[in-house]
């Protein structure tokens, strides 16, 4: 089976199988701790509180509604990191069901990168809260964001098959992942705007595709605007790209993964 | 029995990438650097488990696969179940399988053993709802009703393996491909698990065993498939099929040998192997209570010794020691022994309770120098129809008043 129409018929076939083991992915994260699932909430406004007294006490970017702005970024960003972290290891990590017990594998990837996406979800009535108390105006334009989630998806995900895929051959992807996305981070359009980029950089910050992404989200959400049809539509081919070689490639070798696992 | 096929195997080919010793994994560095290492010498990379076999079951016939370790069963068994890739070759099942191969794969440690039943229940390709309807069934055959909300890393191994039992079973299925399962668990769980698989049979549902087992291949399987090196050696009657296939291991290095075992001396002398005989002197590895067992002991002599004592010890699973006893101890005189041979103790009478035995062999000087001491060496079952307390079973009887 190597076409991705199969794949996709697989996933739907096994959605049951998806969504049970998302239901697991988000009961098992926080099990065991005290606060349990308010984690999900005080983790991304933890680490908001850290880069809001980076960037707006400490250096200092003048800005109006700066931690607001940040907030509408950092949250997919932590969509977008989780899914490929956890993706990348996704294959690796389930190591007595990849051995042991017929399972369609692809649902793995595709797991982590849907709990992640709910975990999202979950964050945006902080989210919601903190752009108010800032005095920021919610737009009919919100009404875009399943548009943006759907873009983005394909993108993330189609990366992250590839990811699993390739870290079940060579363990270093995972290491390498790791700092390529605290890289990736901090070149993309997320702590500060492109405007403050100098313009002869702005080429190469337009290269990345999270740059796109995180500025649809910042329209919608922050600037109370409709997102650029034509970065929209660019991420959208760069991401069928990315997925159609990430099925592809994974279900080329994933009949291999029980023994290299 | 169905005269369809339900499992259809044709020229089925495994080879394995024999793995780096180095490394255990290829890294990138090493792809980098070597780009072509892994195309370079691929005759002596490449390690051919299964080599062109053949293999079928009718519908609802029970067929078992003996063969010794690393002769391709549960590689077969793998393929079958889709997680392994074949080579070269067809394999066709008809029908919903399910593969018994690691009861509870997939358990998640920290969600109770309610939340996992649904877990490993949908893992396994049931519905929700079908879950729901058998989770009554599913609980009670693997008796933890107490334990059902509480958080699975705190089961014990047996009710562990319980559980993942109790739902594998309970899928439903068509064709199932066990491996070696049933060896877990106690008597108990195991005479359970006999007894579903009884049921199965009666409900025509078709069944692969792979199990070191011979007598409960014997008493099981419909047809028996002997695997060697990959191809199939034998295929008939289990009686047929296992007596040879146990004249073939004796046969080929005088006893055989276990895995796992733990050894230690000075190796002037070697045992080379143990076995377990019935009266009748065939090798077996269950014993009904108060039978005759007798222990083949097989050495090799690499130095002459005068010296010479062996002893034999049986110790229960849960580490009771049970007897002991050796050559110098009873009076056995050893002098001018040949080089190689076999020694037997015969015991008229193991009067011991139901359970597993662990058999420790030794040869050592008269003083207890050792020479070659091996504990573990071998182990049998004892089994009888009630279950007594203790260790020892005497014969007796009661008088009332």
């Amino acid at each position: 089976m190597s076409n991705p129409i199969d794949h996709i018929t697989e996933l739907v076939r096994f959605r049951n199988l998806v969504g049970h083991l998302v239901a697991k992915e988000l009961k098992v994260r926080y099990r065991g701790s005290v606060l349990g699932f308010m984690w999900t909430f005080l983790n991304p406004l933890m680490l908001l509180s850290v880069y809001a007294l980076v960037f707006s006490v400490y250096m200092r970017i003048d800005m109006p509604g700066y931690a607001a702005f940040m907030f509408t970024g950092l949250l997919p960003w932590i969509w977008v990191q989780q899914s490929l972290i956890y993706g990348t290891n996704s294959i690796t990590e389930s190591e007595s069901l990849v051995t042991k017990v017929t399972f369609p594998l692809q649902v793995m990837p595709t797991v982590k990168v849907a709990a992640a996406l709910i975990n999202y979800l979950l964050g945006l009535p902080v989210l919601f809260f903190f752009l108010i108390v800032k005095g920021v105006d919610l737009s009919l334009n919100l009404l875009y964001l399943p548009l943006v989630l759907a873009v983005a998806w394909i993108f993330v995900w189609g990366l992250a098959l590839l990811l699993a895929t390739a870290n079940v051959f060579f363990r270093d992807v995972q290491y390498i992942m790791a700092n390529l996305l605290t890289l990736w981070f901090f070149v993309t359009p997320i702590l500060y705007p492109l405007e403050q980029v100098p313009p002869a950089y702005r080429v190469f910050i337009k290269l990345n595709p999270l740059t796109l992404l995180m500025a649809a989200f910042q329209d919608i959400f922050f600037y109370g605007r409709p997102p650029q049809v034509g970065g929209l539509v660019v991420l959208a081919l760069i991401g069928l790209a990315v997925a159609l070689v990430g099925m592809v490639v994974f279900d080329r070798y994933k009949e291999s993964f029980a023994e290299m696992v | 029995m169905g005269d369809k096929n339900a499992i259809e195997v044709e020229g089925l080919v495994k080879n394995f990438r024999r793995v780096n010793i180095k490394g255990g994994y290829t890294s990138l560095k090493s792809v980098l650097l070597n780009p072509f290492a892994q195309y370079r010498k691929e005759g002596e990379r490449v390690l051919k488990v299964l080599r062109g076999l053949d293999f079928h079951a009718r519908q609802g016939e029970m067929v078992g696969l003996i063969g010794r370790n690393g002769s391709g069963k549960s590689t077969l068994l793998k393929i079958m179940a889709g997680i392994y890739k074949r080579t070269s070759g067809t394999v066709r099942l008809n029908g919903r399988v399910s593969a018994l191969i690691e009861l509870g794969a997939g358990f998640h440690p920290e969600f109770t053993g309610r939340e996992n039943i649904f877990l490993y229940g949908i893992i396994l390709g049931l519905s929700k709802a079908e879950v729901k309807k058998k989770f009554d069934q599913i609980v009670a055959f693997a008796e933890l009703a107490d334990y059902i909300d509480s958080p699975v890393r705190t089961y014990s191994s047996g009710m562990y393996v319980r559980l993942g039992f109790s739902v594998a079973v309970n899928v439903d299925p068509e064709i199932l491909l066990i491996d070696e399962v049933m060896a877990v668990g106690d008597v108990g769980f195991r005479r359970k698990c006999e007894q579903k698989i009884l049921e199965f049979k009666k409900e025509g549902r078709t069944m692969v065993l792979v199990s070191h087992d011979l007598d409960e291949v014997a008493q099981f399987c419909d047809r028996v498939t002997w695997l060697n090196q990959g191809v199939i050696q034998e295929d008939g009657p289990p009686s047929q099929v296992v007596e040879t296939y146990r004249r073939f291991i004796t046969g080929q290095d005088g006893v055989r040998f276990r895995d796992g075992s733990d050894r230690w001396g000075d190796g002037r002398i070697k045992l080379t192997g143990i076995e377990l005989l019935d009266k009748d002197g065939h090798s077996r590895g269950t014993f009904r209570s108060g039978e005759p067992l007798r222990v083949v002991l097989a050495y090799a002599m690499s130095k002459p010794t005068e010296d010479v004592a062996f002893g034999v010890s049986l110790t229960k699973a849960d580490g009771t020691h049970v007897f002991g006893t050796n050559t110098h101890l009873d009076g056995l005189a050893l002098e001018e022994l040949p080089e190689s041979g076999r020694v037997e103790l015969v015991l008229e009478r193991q009067d011991l309770t139901n359970g597993l035995y662990h058999v420790d062999a030794a040869v050592h000087s008269r003083a207890g120098e050792p020479y070659d001491y091996w504990t573990k060496a071998t182990s049998f079952t004892v089994r009888s129809d009630l279950e007594y307390d203790g260790i020892y079973r005497p014969p007796h009887t009661w008088k009332r008043p």
